[in-house]
């Protein structure tokens, strides 16, 4: 069974009843790092937060399901997703500057989870956050428990979040952006870092980010997300040999081609609709190369091309991987 | 924190300074000459005289100054014209029954204050957020010492349950005290009760859409372990910075309601020396009242800085 499934979800925001999320399908399979990609504003933190049910006030469920090893969670209600909560789902966001709490020493962050969440005593939380301090390579581990986060850096925070997170033994793991924040070396240690604990643990993980580089390194499925809805679907290596929507061939060939500090996914022209101004039909149609009349009709859904790569395009590429992108 | 905690002190003690020569330059400010106007029209010139020398009023200004330096750095405040007694003693005397009333008042104001921002922040745009803050804005627009003579009306007058005014220490008798406290306690806190409840809410409503409370609410832990553990705290660092102005608002109103109250306090004591033109405890009064409300601050800056980590380093 799958550990997360979600099915044709639907997120509205505000009184207008804008849709940030529609007809939104993907699963996660237990071990597995399904990637979520997408330029700026496509909904990849409001895909996340649907899924922890920390939504903000002005958004709600409108439609569809998300199911926890079968488990309706929709369904089920506030009560049921707060006991996933710490325990089968944890999140680390993009900021690591406001995720911590500024007057709480960083131990006590996440001794709370041990001591609320699984049971220990507070002696035995304190031994067990010391070791996962040094399980997510805090030097000095010991005596940065007594740290506030304000007395540390963006990097050791995130590894604070980290070791918060591994501290619930959840099963899945969201990590939000983890590294956009943080500069090039630091991201490259904790990418490494999240690699290792997922062979480790065997947790699965939504691994979300703007960057196709960072997708390649992280990535055994991906989903490339636009304007709230999935564009495609497929294994990691598919996404790079063989993209068969136009938007992600564009993202493909947005990335820039030497190493070096990766950019931006800005080299698309134009930039993601605002959420009352989507188009009627595809919602990539005003920036496509390959728009034809069609395409405004109405928006494509997601067609399985072959097996395990999914695609919504009136018009997919085909199998041949070729050079000229559209 | 020492530098922050200096810093303050430093601040604290320019006050100080501007407030020992605004006494001393009281008794030149009023018009006329401070011995005539305390003894009364049919003062002879030589009962005058004999005043003003006891005042030392017949030296020269630098002399005066370094005489009032002198006394004020020993403790020495002077002598009372008409109590004839040490200025300094019928303070002291007079301190507890105005610590008792705008203590118990900022008790009443910071629990009940930050207990109906809570419930009002907690329950935004419900029902009990409006009926809270329309209560608390009740509260902030009815004057004190017009509270003062209602609750007096009803509980002291028509129930008979408590006395209309006066004072018991609290050494002599715990119940007496708190009898004598209470509505008075009640009248002065509740305007700042309605203050605090305001603010506190504003300040819950801003910690709450912070991401420190979505990373605790991550955690899968209780809303209300959230509030309490996660909000509570950060909600603090500007409740405090308020609860400071408050707690200075609070001795000041202390002198209407010893009024109100008939309760022998630093206030009534200060009123009663400006209707008799008895200087030295004017001079006095306000030197205390300034070092008292001093003290207060800088236990809220203390505070302020045990509260909030982030401060204890700059
Ligand atoms: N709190 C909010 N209120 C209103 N609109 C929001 C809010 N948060 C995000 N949005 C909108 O929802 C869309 C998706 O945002 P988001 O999920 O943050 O995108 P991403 O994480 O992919 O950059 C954007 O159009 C954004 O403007
Ligand atoms: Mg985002």
């Amino acid at each position: 069974m799958a550990t997360l499934e979600i099915d044709a979800l639907e997120v509205r925001i505000g009184a207008a009843g804008l849709k940030v999320l529609e007809d939104v399908t993907l699963r996660v399979e237990p071990g597995e790092v399904l990637g979520i990609v997408g330029e700026s504003g496509s909904g990849k933190s409001m895909l996340a937060l649907a899924i922890m049910e920390l939504l903000p006030g002005v958004a709600r469920y409108a439609g569809g399901t998300l199911r926890w090893d079968g488990e309706d969670m929709i369904a089920a209600g506030p009560d049921a997703w707060r006991k996933r909560r710490g325990r089968d789902l944890a999140m680390i966001f993009q900021e690591p500057m406001t995720a911590l709490n500024p007057v709480h020493r960083v131990g006590r962050q996440v001794e709370e989870v041990l001591v609320r969440r699984r049971g220990m005593s507070r002696d035995a939380a304190r031994r067990e956050a010391q070791a996962l301090f040094q399980r997510v390579e805090i030097p000095r581990a010991a005596a940065m428990l007594d740290a506030y986060p304000h007395e540390m850096s963006g990097g050791m925070r995130q590894r604070v979040m980290i070791a918060m997170a591994l501290a619930t033994h959840a099963r899945l793991l969201i990590a939000d952006e983890p590294t956009t924040a943080l500069d090039v070396t630091v991201q490259s240690q904790i990418l490494g870092l999240l690699r290792d604990l997922r062979r480790d643990t065997g947790m699965s993980m939504l691994f979300i980010t703007h960057d196709l580089g960072v997708i390649a390194e992280m990535a055994d499925r991906v989903a490339v997300l636009y304007a709230g809805r999935v564009a495609e679907t497929a294994p990691v290596r598919e996404i790079f040999d063989s993209a068969r929507h136009p938007y992600t061939r564009a993202l493909l060939s947005a990335i820039p081609k030497t190493s070096g500090p990766r950019e931006r996914l800005a080299s698309i022209p134009g930039s993601v609709p605002a959420l009352d101004a989507f188009p009627t039909g595809c919602r990539f149609a005003p920036r496509c190369a390959m728009r034809r009349d069609a395409c405004d009709a109405r928006a494509p859904r997601l067609r399985d091309a072959t097996a395990g790569h999914a695609v919504a395009c009136i018009e997919p590429f085909g199998y041949v991987s070729d050079e000229d992108g559209p | 924190m020492a530098a922050f905690l200096a810093r303050r002190l430093a601040g604290a003690l320019i006050v100080l300074l501007l407030v020992s020569l605004m006494s001393f330059a009281l008794i030149w400010l009023v018009p006329g000459d401070p011995a005539s106007a305390f003894l009364d029209a049919s003062a002879t010139p030589d009962q005058i005289q004999r005043l003003r020398t006891a005042l030392g009023l017949d030296e020269p200004l630098p002399l005066q100054m370094a005489h009032w330096y002198g006394r004020i750095l020993r403790g020495d405040l002077g002598e009372s014209i008409l109590l004839q007694r040490s200025v300094s003693a019928a303070l002291i005397e007079r301190l507890p029954a105005t610590l008792s009333l705008a203590g118990t008042a900022l008790l009443i104001a910071t629990l009940g204050g930050v207990a109906a921002g809570i419930v009002a922040a907690v329950n935004h745009d419900k029902w009990a957020d409006q009926a809270t803050m329309s209560a608390a804005l009740i509260g902030l627009s009815v004057p004190d010492f017009w509270l003062g003579l209602v609750l007096i009306l009803v509980f002291a007058v028509s129930l008979g349950w408590l006395p209309t005014g006066g004072f018991v220490p609290f050494g002599e008798s715990p119940l007496g005290w708190l009898r004598t406290i209470a509505l008075p306690a009640l009248t002065l806190g509740l305007v700042q009760l309605g203050f605090i409840a305001r603010i506190s809410r504003t300040a819950m409503l801003e910690v709450m859409r912070q991401d420190y409370v979505r990373t605790a609410d991550a955690k899968g832990i209780s809303k209300l372990e959230i509030v309490v553990r996660h909000c509570l705290p950060n909600a603090f660092i500007p409740i405090v910075t308020v609860i400071g102005i408050v707690a200075g608002a609070l001795l000041g109103g202390a002198v209407v309601i010893e009024q109100v109250y008939s309760i022998p306090g630093v206030g009534r004591l200060i009123i009663g020396a400006i209707a008799a033109r008895d200087f030295p405890v004017m001079q006095g009064g306000l030197l205390f009242l300034a070092v008292v409300y001093l003290t207060v601050n800088l236990t809220v800056d203390l505070i302020y800085a045990l509260v909030d980590p982030r401060v204890r380093l700059t």
